[in-house]
């Protein structure tokens, strides 16, 4: 590619939207507390929080990959009718605001839901304010990600080694187990990666569905937002917690999106 | 007869109606141009595309038989299928690919590595099981592909362009070999290519598919010498003589030698493009190794060419403009040299 000058009208708003972006990030570096940065993070509650949120992610993350993606196949390969309606109804929690998500779910899933109150009358099981509600609300958050990722992996794999294992006298069950799902391994762990980041960011959803509650509920983000009302110090090195995972995830996924000039694979 | 199959098919850009029949070891090459239908065809014999109409048996078991309602899935059909760009599993190792069919068919693992080991062992690739299918050479892709299609020593085996994506030097190695096992092979065999050389190298029978219709059925050398159709003159109007290699030199059955750009040995054929054939009044100077006196037989326009037929001791086709057809004075019975470039000579096992 020629390189040639950024023109004026072009390079001025790009260097603006740079420090927009990255001013902010800098800021929370400068003003980290690092003398303190020990007993901020041995601070009872931090490592309540992190374990928290670490814990349900990975269970979201889990229950998105179970569930994801075959829904992710059905969407790809089968030929059933209303696959572009299933396709939208699928991502609407994408655009959705978290908030509404998670009104939706206290509506169905609360003690007074449809579902919710079915499930409290025969088994005694409320599901509103308990870590599986966290579970529950970034999953609905974080599992569209996963899906479009792998749908988006099965469509650009080559279905005709499908074909190949059906000669070979595989059934389609099997040849999803021992060709498909493993051809698409690395679109599965780049949607598991990025599902489970937008489920340890989850706020909105988690805090309308699960509330927050130290050590049940109260996942990082929750933690940050109620410390800046009251010790702003913990909040900054919580941000920073969260910062360092994201650059993580990044990372993890650098091969994928940033090391090929951004051709996602 | 071992397979016996009419398949129609409705659907797609283009109708297909194909009858056909291959016994027991038999091969039967079904040639066309692209998008002849020929895939569509082989693709319903393999069970991935349920036909719209007629019947496919084997062994008088029916695969498909659309009024009978009878559709037997791809996974359930004894067969072996290769594919133009191989198709193994990039996330196996060869010997992996190999044992596929026998484990998805219930063998044990050590069975089926034990059988896909054996198969890896006559295609070449016993020091190559362990490494991936990226890690091969495209004919040593193809060889393990094959190895993988016939290790579960299948009723039918599909072969589709099975060579179309190797180079020249390695297509030749692998034709070769593919037609020794194929001759192994106690099954019935249909092989789709565009290459008339593989057709006649490796098929008992051809079969002309345009249009998604059978226009020409025969042996190979029927086909070649009486074509129907423009098609099928230009893809088997190549002259084929069989021979003796001796390095770079061919010496014919029919008497004369022919001198080859690669060394050749043993029985062999040669083939030779009407297009790259020569035709001068006299022996043209500098001496050309491949120049041989003819006579012409008989000629008739093709196109914008016209096809000469040469009598002599090695009968060729010979395609000249209409234009040096005229400046050279040509008749039935005119005396010509023919010149053919070694490098324009194909030649390869017989």
């Amino acid at each position: 590619m020629r390189r040639e000058r950024t023109p004026a009208p072009l390079l001025v708003p790009a260097t603006l939207a740079v420090a927009f972006l990255v001013l902010p990030l800098a800021g929370l570096l400068v003003r980290t507390p690092w003398t303190q940065l020990g007993t901020l993070l041995t601070a009872p509650g931090v490592g309540q929080a992190l374990r928290l949120s670490l814990l349900s992610a990975t269970l979201a993350t889990a229950v998105s990959v179970v569930l994801g993606v075959p829904l992710a196949w059905v969407l790809a390969r089968s030929r059933a009718r209303g696959r572009a309606v299933l396709r939208a109804l699928v991502t609407v929690p994408l655009v959705l605001p978290p908030v509404v998500g998670g009104v939706a779910l206290f509506l169905v899933l609360g003690r007074q839901g449809i579902v919710g109150s079915w499930l409290a009358g025969t088994t005694g099981v409320t599901i509103p304010f308990t870590t599986a509600a966290v579970v529950i609300a970034e999953t609905f958050v974080a599992m569209p990600f996963l899906v479009i990722s792998v749908e988006g992996a099965l469509r650009a794999a080559d279905a005709r080694y499908e074909d190949a294992a059906a000669t070979l006298g595989a059934d389609r069950w099997t040849t999803f187990r021992r060709v498909t799902l493993p051809l698409v391994a690395p679109g599965v762990a780049a949607g598991a990666v990025l599902c489970w980041a937008r489920a340890l960011g989850e706020f909105g959803a988690t805090i309308t569905f699960a509330g927050n509650f130290p050590g049940t509920t109260q996942t990082m983000p929750l933690a940050v937002y109620l410390a800046l009302q009251r010790d702003p110090q913990a909040a900054i090195v919580l941000s920073l917690v969260l910062l360092l995972v994201s650059v993580a995830t990044l990372l993890l996924l650098r091969d994928r999106w940033l090391g090929r000039g951004g051709a996602a694979g | 007869m071992s397979l016996q199959a009419h398949v129609v098919v409705r659907r797609g850009t283009l109708p297909v109606d194909v009858g056909l029949e291959v016994a027991d070891g038999e091969v039967l090459a079904v040639l066309g141009p692209n998008g002849a239908g020929k895939s569509t065809l082989l693709r319903v014999l393999a069970g991935l595309l349920p036909p719209d109409g007629g019947r496919v048996a084997v062994d008088g078991r029916p695969w498909d038989d659309v009024a009978a309602g009878v559709h037997l899935p791809a996974h359930r059909r004894p067969l072996g299928m290769v594919f133009q760009d191989h198709l193994l599993f990039p996330h196996l190792s060869v010997l992996d690919n190999v044992a596929f069919g026998p484990r998805t068919r219930g063998a044990s693992r050590a069975a089926a590595r034990r059988a896909a080991a054996g198969w890896l062992d006559r295609v070449g690739l016993a020091d190559l099981g362990a490494r991936r299918p990226g890690q091969l050479s495209g004919g040593q892709a193809q060889r393990a592909a094959l190895a993988r299609a016939l290790v579960g020593d299948p009723a039918l085996l599909l072969l589709d362009e099975p060579l179309s994506a190797l180079d020249a030097r390695t297509r030749l190695a692998v034709r070769a070999e593919l037609r020794r096992h194929l001759a192994e092979f106690g099954g019935s065999t249909v092989l789709v290519t565009h290459d008339p050389v593989d057709a006649t190298a490796l098929a008992d029978r051809v079969l002309v598919v345009e249009d998604g219709a059978v226009v020409q059925a025969g042996t190979p050398a029927d086909v070649a010498r009486h074509p129907r159709t423009d098609y099928v003159a230009r893809l088997v109007g190549l002259s084929l003589l069989p021979g003796t290699g001796e390095g770079l030199t061919v010496r014919l059955a029919g008497g004369g030698t022919v001198a080859v750009a690669e060394p050749a040995a043993g029985p062999v054929l040669v083939a030779i493009r009407p297009e790259s054939v020569a035709l001068y009044p006299s022996r043209p100077a500098g001496s050309p190794r491949n120049a041989w006196p003819a006579r012409v037989a008989g000629a008739t326009p093709h196109g914008s060419t016209v096809r000469c037929e040469l009598d002599g001791e090695v009968p060729l086709l010979a395609d000249v403009t209409a234009t040096a057809f005229a400046e050279l004075g040509l008749a039935p019975g005119s005396p010509v040299w023919a010149v053919v470039k070694a490098s324009e000579v194909t030649v390869y096992a017989r």
